[in-house]
C-alpha cells in the first residue's frame, strides 16, 4: 500500500488531567478534503494545531510522508492555516499581508509581488491591494487569509472554522468556493468545522469527534447512512432514533417493539441481537413518508402532526404517535406543496424495513 | 439666557480656571524671562533676552543640561528596551508567579522618590557608582521603566495572540516574528515610550540629587542657584525646561492618539 501523506498514530494531548485528544489515529491522502467534525471541546481544533506544530502532542506519532514530524517547529512545516479569526497583521497592507510568507521563504521581490499579484486576482482581492486589513470586511478578509495561506504553494492547507464567522449568504458562496479552490489546486485540504452541512457539503471524507476521541471516520453519505453510534445519529442530525425491545422474527429480520409502536428493520449483518435485548434503531428523518391513509406493507404508524419547519427548501415534520412517541419526516418544499399539513392532522408516516439500521449495542 | 447655555458657560468657565491656576506658574515663568527687571513685577520692565544670555554664558548650567540631555538620552533607550521586554513577557508567557512579576515590575514609581534616592546613594556607593552620570542614569532607569512597560503592555492589549503564531505558522522563526510582527506593531508605543520616559529623566530631580555628586543634571543645577540667590535667570532654565518636556510629552501623547484612534476604527 502507498504511503499515505499524513499518518496519525495514537496522537494524544493532555493538559494536565484533562485529556484534550485522548487518542486519535487516521490517515490522510494526498488531495483529499478532510473534515474534522464535532461539538466545542471535541479535541478537533487540538488536532489540527498539533498537525501545524502549534500544540505538542502528549504522545503518539505524526507523519507527513512517513516522517516523523513531532519535533518540527511551526516555522518549519509547510501547512499553513486559515484561522477562525483570519488573524491577519493589522498594520501591513493585504499586499504586504499576502507576500508575509514568501518573504520569510527569502524569495526575492520582484518574483514575491508576482506571486501575490496572482493569488490576488485569483481570490479577487487585487481592486484592494494596497489598504489596510481594518478597512475590509469579513468576506474580505477571508480571502486575503486564504490568499496568504495558499500563496505559499503549499501541499495541504489548513482550515479553522472558515466559515463560523461569515454571514449566512457568504458562508454558502464561500463553501462553494473552497470545493472550487480544493478541485483546481489538488492539494490536500484539512477543515475544522462545528457544522455538519459544512462539512458534509465539502469534504470526501468527515471525522466526527467527541471527548477526544474519533467517533466515526466516513464519505459524508456512509456517514448519513450508517451512524456508527447514537453519538454520530444524534450529532448528524435528521434521524429518528427508537430505543426498545428486539423479537428476532421467523425471517431473520427484527421487529422493535418500542416508543412509536412495533416497527421491523433488517438483522445487522454482524448480528447481536436476540430476542428480549435492547437494542436502538435509527431510521433518517428523510426515509419517512407521508400518507393519508396505510397500505398495510412495510412500516406504518398512525401519528398526528405538531408541527411543521421549514428551512431552506426543507419541509421538517414533527408527529406525535397515538401511543405519544415522536418521530420527525424530512420532505422536500416541492412535495409538500402539493400536498398542505394543518397542525392537528392525522397521517400515516411509513417507510421501509430496510431503511432503518440498528446501532452496534 | 437658557438654562442648558448657562451649564455650559459654567462648564467652560470653570475649565478655564482650572488651566489658569495650572499654568499660571509657567506662563509666568516665561513671562518673566523675558524681562528687563532684575525683579518680577509688574509693570514689565521691557523685553530682553540677558537671562538666556546669562545661562548660556554659565559654564555650570551648560553642563547641567549635557549631563540632563545625556541621562535622558540614554535613559529613555535602556528603559524603554526593558519596558518592551516586559511587557512583552506579560504578553507571550503564562507562569507561576506572574501577578508578583508584574506587581513588582510596576512597583517603583510608586515608591517615595526620596527612599529611593536615599536607597540607591547607599547601593551605588557600594558598586563604585555613585557621583557618575551611570549611577543617575540607573536610578532614571529604575524609576521610568515601568511607565514604558505600562505604554507597551496597553498596545500589546490588542494584538490578536494568533497573530504571532500565525507568523510562525508562514514561515517566520520567532526572532523573524520579533521583528517583522511584534515590533512595528508596537511601534507608536515603543516611540512613545521614549519620548516619556525621556521626559521622566529630564525633570527628575530627587534621585539625581542624591546620586549625581558633582555631576549636577539641569534640575539640581537649579536647585542649587536656588539656594544662593533668587535670580532671574531662573525663569530662563525654567523656559527652556518646560519646552522640551512639553514637547516630549506632546509627542508621546500625539503617538498614543494615533494608537488609540485606530484601535477604536477597528472595533468600530
Amino acid at each position: 500500500m502507498a504511503t499515505p501523506m499524513i499518518e496519525l498514530d495514537r496522537v494524544a494531548k493532555h493538559y494536565g488531567n484533562h485529556a484534550a485528544v485522548a487518542e486519535v489515529s487516521f490517515t490522510i491522502d494526498k488531495g483529499e478534503f478532510i473534515a474534522l467534525m464535532g461539538p466545542s471541546g471535541c479535541g478537533k481544533t487540538t488536532t489540527l494545531r498539533m498537525i501545524a506544530g502549534l500544540d505538542q502532542p502528549t504522545s503518539g506519532e505524526i507523519r507527513l510522508w512517513g516522517r516523523r514530524l513531532n519535533e518540527d517547529a511551526p516555522w518549519e512545516r509547510d501547512a499553513p492555516l486559515v484561522w477562525q479569526s483570519y488573524a491577519l497583521f493589522p498594520f501591513l497592507s493585504v499586499r504586504k499581508n499576502v507576500e508575509f510568507g514568501l518573504k520569510q521563504r527569502r524569495l526575492p521581490a520582484p518574483e514575491r509581488r508576482k506571486k501575490a499579484e496572482e493569488w490576488m486576482e485569483r481570490l479577487g482581492i487585487a481592486g484592494f491591494a494596497e489598504r489596510g486589513v481594518d478597512q475590509l470586511s469579513g468576506g474580505q478578509r477571508q480571502r486575503v487569509a486564504l490568499a496568504r495561506a495558499l500563496a505559499l504553494e503549499p501541499e495541504m492547507l489548513l482550515l479553522d472554522e472558515p466559515l463560523s464567522a461569515l454571514d449566512p449568504h457568504l458562508r454558502v458562496r464561500m463553501q462553494s468556493e473552497l470545493v472550487r479552490l480544493h478541485r483546481e489546486l489538488g492539494i490536500t485540504f484539512i477543515c475544522v468545522t462545528h457544522s455538519h452541512s459544512e462539512a458534509f457539503a465539502m469534504a470526501d471524507r468527515v471525522v466526527i469527534m467527541n471527548e477526544g476521541r474519533i467517533q466515526q471516520i466516513g464519505a459524508p453519505r456512509e456517514i448519513h447512512r450508517r451512524a456508527a453510534n447514537r453519538f454520530v445519529a444524534e450529532f448528524v442530525g435528521g434521524n429518528n432514533i427508537f430505543t426498545g425491545t428486539a423479537r428476532v422474527e421467523d425471517d431473520g429480520s427484527i421487529a422493535l417493539a418500542g416508543p412509536v409502536g412495533t416497527v421491523h428493520a433488517p438483522s445487522p449483518l454482524e448480528g447481536g441481537i436476540v430476542t428480549g435485548a435492547a437494542a436502538t434503531l435509527v431510521v433518517p428523518a428523510d426515509r419517512i413518508e407521508l400518507a393519508a391513509a396505510g397500505t398495510g406493507c412495510g412500516n406504518e404508524v398512525a401519528a398526528r402532526v405538531v408541527t411543521v419547519e421549514f428551512v431552506g427548501s426543507t419541509v421538517t415534520v414533527f408527529l406525535e404517535t397515538e401511543g405519544g412517541g415522536e418521530l420527525h419526516a424530512q420532505r422536500s418544499l416541492h412535495e409538500m406543496e402539493n400536498t398542505p399539513l394543518a397542525v392537528g392532522q392525522p397521517v400515516v408516516a411509513r417507510w421501509s424495513p430496510q431503511q432503518g439500521f440498528f446501532l452496534p449495542a | 439666557m437658557s438654562m442648558a447655555a448657562l451649564r455650559r458657560l459654567l462648564l467652560v468657565a470653570y475649565t478655564v480656571l482650572v488651566f489658569a491656576f495650572i499654568f499660571a506658574p509657567i506662563v509666568s515663568t516665561i513671562v518673566f524671562s523675558f524681562n528687563a527687571d532684575r525683579f518680577p513685577s509688574l509693570p514689565w520692565g521691557g523685553f530682553s533676552l540677558q537671562w538666556y544670555e546669562a545661562i548660556f554664558a554659565d559654564a555650570t548650567i551648560q553642563r547641567g543640561l549635557i549631563n540632563s540631555l545625556i541621562v535622558a538620552g540614554v535613559t529613555c533607550v535602556i528603559a524603554t528596551f526593558l519596558g518592551f521586554s516586559a511587557a512583552y513577557i506579560d504578553y507571550r508567557y503564562r507562569f507561576l508567579g506572574k501577578s508578583v512579576y508584574l506587581a513588582l515590575a510596576a512597583l517603583p514609581p510608586t515608591v517615595p522618590v526620596v527612599i529611593l534616592g536615599v536607597a540607591l546613594l547607599t547601593f551605588e556607593g557600594r558598586v563604585g557608582l555613585s557621583g557618575t552620570l551611570q549611577g543617575i542614569i540607573v536610578g532614571h532607569v529604575v524609576l521610568s521603566t515601568p511607565f514604558a512597560m505600562a505604554l507597551v503592555r496597553m498596545r500589546l492589549a490588542d494584538l490578536d495572540p494568533d497573530i504571532e503564531r500565525a507568523a510562525w505558522n508562514l514561515g517566520a522563526s520567532p526572532w523573524a516574528t520579533m521583528f517583522g510582527v511584534i515590533v512595528p506593531f508596537c511601534t507608536p508605543a515603543i516611540l512613545a515610550a521614549i519620548f516619556l520616559t525621556a521626559a521622566v529623566s529630564f525633570d527628575e530631580f530627587m534621585i539625581a540629587w542624591f546620586v549625581s555628586g558633582v555631576n549636577e543634571t539641569l534640575p539640581v543645577r537649579v536647585l542649587a542657584m536656588l539656594q544662593g540667590q533668587v535670580s532671574p535667570r531662573i525663569n530662563a532654565i525654567g523656559a527652556i525646561v518646560f519646552g522640551v518636556s512639553i514637547t516630549l510629552v506632546v509627542l508621546a501623547q500625539l503617538l498614543l492618539g494615533r494608537m488609540s484612534g485606530r484601535a477604536a476604527r477597528k472595533k468600530g
